[in-house]
């Protein structure tokens, strides 16, 4: 498709020029895959759970400015200052300016896949502010400076050596060192210092609460919890779309999220912020970021369910492949597949056909957003807004003349009979991207059409 | 009953043994077959490629073709996915709709609707079987492994009908195989990676043959099992059922 500069297959061609390396990759994944099975099979009301999660945001979504309205009030009744922001540059804008009137430079930030949309740190840097991530995967990949490849396992990309050649580069480990627990505890060091001196903490935010106003920060190693604690300011980034009606929903999504994400039962931390403690300050910013947009497109509204548990992702046998980077977006996979041309359709217009439109995405997504159904949806909006390459087109046009003649498509297909047979060169060769890693079927001597002719009439 | 014989393009054109194992098949079973000659294709490659706008002639001549049979029955999950969700006409919807409600893949004809309980077929050999996920996912003619829900496989109740066969396990019971229509030329390294592990699963599981309900994935993996110069053929599950397996 017609994309600015980067596309999914040359990408993924790029990464599959090490065949052990994807081998890896998929199976990793694919183990994650596995445990998410063991864990949705030991709970028969899973797809009750499922469709319980889906009709709520489906309320959120039909709702969402009454929601949105009541949990700003809640949120400032309770002490939190609350900030719109209309887009990404907005949002930047806001976070910078909170630092500012800190009087600082640094801050400590963990995960928000919202912040890497609006491409925050990157903005950051570029005002002289620096960024350090406390998830421990995000931090890897951003000494690599690298973005994340995947939204719950940031740098499941990375081999353990690769880390350490890295962590021997920045933290001072001795070289060669790929021992997980030693590497985890050189990780460890390193951002409990600065935990310990960052004024200005920013956490994303998994679930809002219209009801309470208060918001739920899920982390495995407590890193958004100790940010937050120990920092003056703490700034929560959410998309508004995160929101949900009361707190008794709650329960329904922290069952499904960890169980979809890596077939845990919880997150390890499921941190709930109501209010800032005595002296601190706590400030949310509301994102849009074409989001309202997204709402407004009936057949892609559902994608705005998505908890960002990344389970597509890792039973999405392209994905697992291609790799995350190969999608050029922050949100990688079927999800990100359906989300980014929303943002930007010329410059993510490949992305909705590196599928193979399998539906094992829709069937492992906690929200049963209709992944594939979406991504078959975009791909007929973007040939109609003009994103299709011309050979396609072309291609396409000549396809649909032959078969919507008879007599044409049994000429056509008796000529393609012959020419395999008798000039085989003319369809084994480097120009068919069949041929480069798959032999041709060897054409039969009549077509059924012809048989049937012969023996049945 | 009257069943019109809907065989895919590619099929007719490449794999007629797959056809005629499925008109046999049935014509066995005691249905009347009916091929109507002017048939073609369902559009699928065009839909799939984001250009349904140009199905309108497929779908046209698809109504026409079968219109007025009592069912609609294909050797193909995919196809039939694609009739069943995407075949429109606003000029004669009524018989779109007629046509979609009656179409069927051939698996889900024998189980749901002749109810067959047995069958004269003998294969004595290793095979495995290929979910194709169209069918699979898109159909329900099997269970999905990442549901929680009873597992059940209609063309897997057929096989078991089948004397001697032997079907192989899988460590991935029902992965994509990589096809995907114009995916497999558009994402070709993906694509044929994909295939390539399909592949070894069966082979690492000791088939003899690779069976499946879509001709579409089996051809796209008798590609990769020629390529490396295996014995280990394709059939479609046709040809094993109607105990003929040579086209």
């Amino acid at each position: 498709m017609h994309t600015e500069g980067k596309d999914h297959a040359e990408l993924a061609d790029i990464f599959n020029k090490d065949e052990k390396r994807v081998d890896w990759h998929d199976e990793t994944l694919w183990f994650i895959r596995a445990k998410r099975d063991k864990a949705v099979h030991q709970l028969p009301e899973w797809e009750d759970l499922r469709n319980t999660a889906s009709q709520i945001k489906h309320n959120v979504l039909s709702n969402l400015d009454k929601y949105l309205v009541e949990f700003e009030a809640q949120a400032q009744a309770n002490g939190i200052t609350v900030h719109w922001a209309a887009d990404a540059a907005e949002h930047n804008r806001i976070v910078h300016q909170l630092i500012k009137d800190e009087g600082v430079t640094q801050m400590v930030k963990s995960k928000s896949m919202l912040t890497e949309e609006c491409g925050l740190n990157e903005y950051l840097a570029e005002h002289g502010i620096e960024v350090i991530d406390s998830d421990l995967g995000e931090r890897i990949v951003q000494l690599a400076k690298e973005p994340p490849s995947h939204i719950v396992l940031p740098c499941i990309h990375k081999k353990k050596g690769e880390i350490g050649d890295l962590f021997h580069m920045y933290l001072g480990t001795p070289s060669g060192l790929d021992d997980p627990q030693q590497l985890t505890e050189a990780a460890r060091i390193h951002l409990r210092d600065t935990f310990l001196t960052r004024k200005v903490a920013l956490t994303g935010v998994n679930f809002a609460i219209a009801e309470t106003g208060e918001f739920v920060v899920c982390t495995n190693e407590g890193n958004a919890d100790m940010g937050a604690h120990l920092a003056n300011v703490h700034i929560a980034c959410m998309g508004i779309e995160k929101i949900i009606p009361q707190r008794k929903h709650l329960s329904v999504f922290l069952r499904l999220l960890t169980r979809s994400a890596t077939g845990q039962p919880i997150t390890t931390y499921s941190s709930h912020f109501k209010k800032p403690r005595e002296g601190q300050q706590m400030h949310l910013v509301l994102v849009d970021n074409g989001r309202t947009v997204q709402l407004g497109r009936e057949e892609f509204r559902n994608s705005l369910k998505c908890i960002r548990c990344g389970a597509c992702m890792n039973t999405c046998p392209v994905y697992r492949r291609s790799g995350g980077h190969s999608y050029h977006t922050a949100v990688a996979g079927p999800i990100g597949s359906i989300l980014a041309p929303n943002l930007d359709m010329k410059k993510y217009a490949d992305l909705p056909f590196a599928s193979t439109l399998c539906g094992s995405c829709s069937n492992v997504c906690p929200v049963k957003i209709d992944i594939h159904d979406q991504l078959y949806k975009w791909r007929q909006v973007l040939v109609k807004e003009g994103y299709a390459p011309t050979v396609k087109k072309v291609g396409m046009q000549v396809m649909t003349t032959t078969l919507n003649s008879p007599t044409v498509y049994r000429l056509a297909g008796k000529m393609g009979r012959i020419v395999m047979k008798y000039a085989p060169f003319a369809v084994n060769n480097g120009l068919n991207p069949w041929y480069k890693n798959r032999d041709m079927p060897e054409p039969p001597k009549e077509s059924f059409g012809e048989w049937y002719k012969k023996n049945r009439k | 009953m009257r069943v019109g014989l809907f065989i895919p393009c590619y099929v007719d054109q490449f794999y007629p043994g797959a056809a005629i194992a499925t008109l046999q098949l049935l014509e066995k079973l005691g249905v009347e077959v009916v091929y109507p000659a002017n048939q073609t294709c369902c559009g699928q490659p065009m839909a799939n490629s984001g250009f349904e706008h140009l199905t309108h002639g497929c779908n046209e001549l698809f109504i026409k073709n079968f219109d007025g049979f009592d069912y609609i029955v294909a050797p193909s999950g995919s196809c039939v996915l694609h009739v069943r969700d995407h075949l429109h006409d606003d000029k004669q919807e009524d018989k779109a709709k007629d046509v979609r409600s009656r179409v069927y893949e051939l698996t889900t004809f024998l189980t749901d609707v002749l109810k067959v309980k047995s069958l004269p077929a003998k294969f004595p050999h290793k095979v495995g079987m290929h979910q194709s996920c169209h069918g699979q996912r898109g159909l329900h003619i099997s269970s999905m492994s990442e549901l929680v829900a009873p597992s059940f496989s209609k063309p897997g109740s057929l096989l078991a009908m089948v004397e001697g066969i032997e079907i192989v396990p899988l460590n991935r019971i029902d992965e994509c195989c990589g096809f995907g229509g114009t995916f497999c030329v558009a994402e070709e390294a993906v694509s044929a990676k994909m295939g390539k592990d399909r592949v070894d699963d069966h082979l690492e599981h000791g088939a003899e043959y690779i069976t499946g309900v879509d001709m579409s994935c089996l051809m796209h993996m008798e590609g990769i099992l020629k390529r490396k110069g295996s014995k280990v053929k394709v059939l479609h599950i046709a040809q094993i059922l109607n105990g003929s397996p040579t086209p």
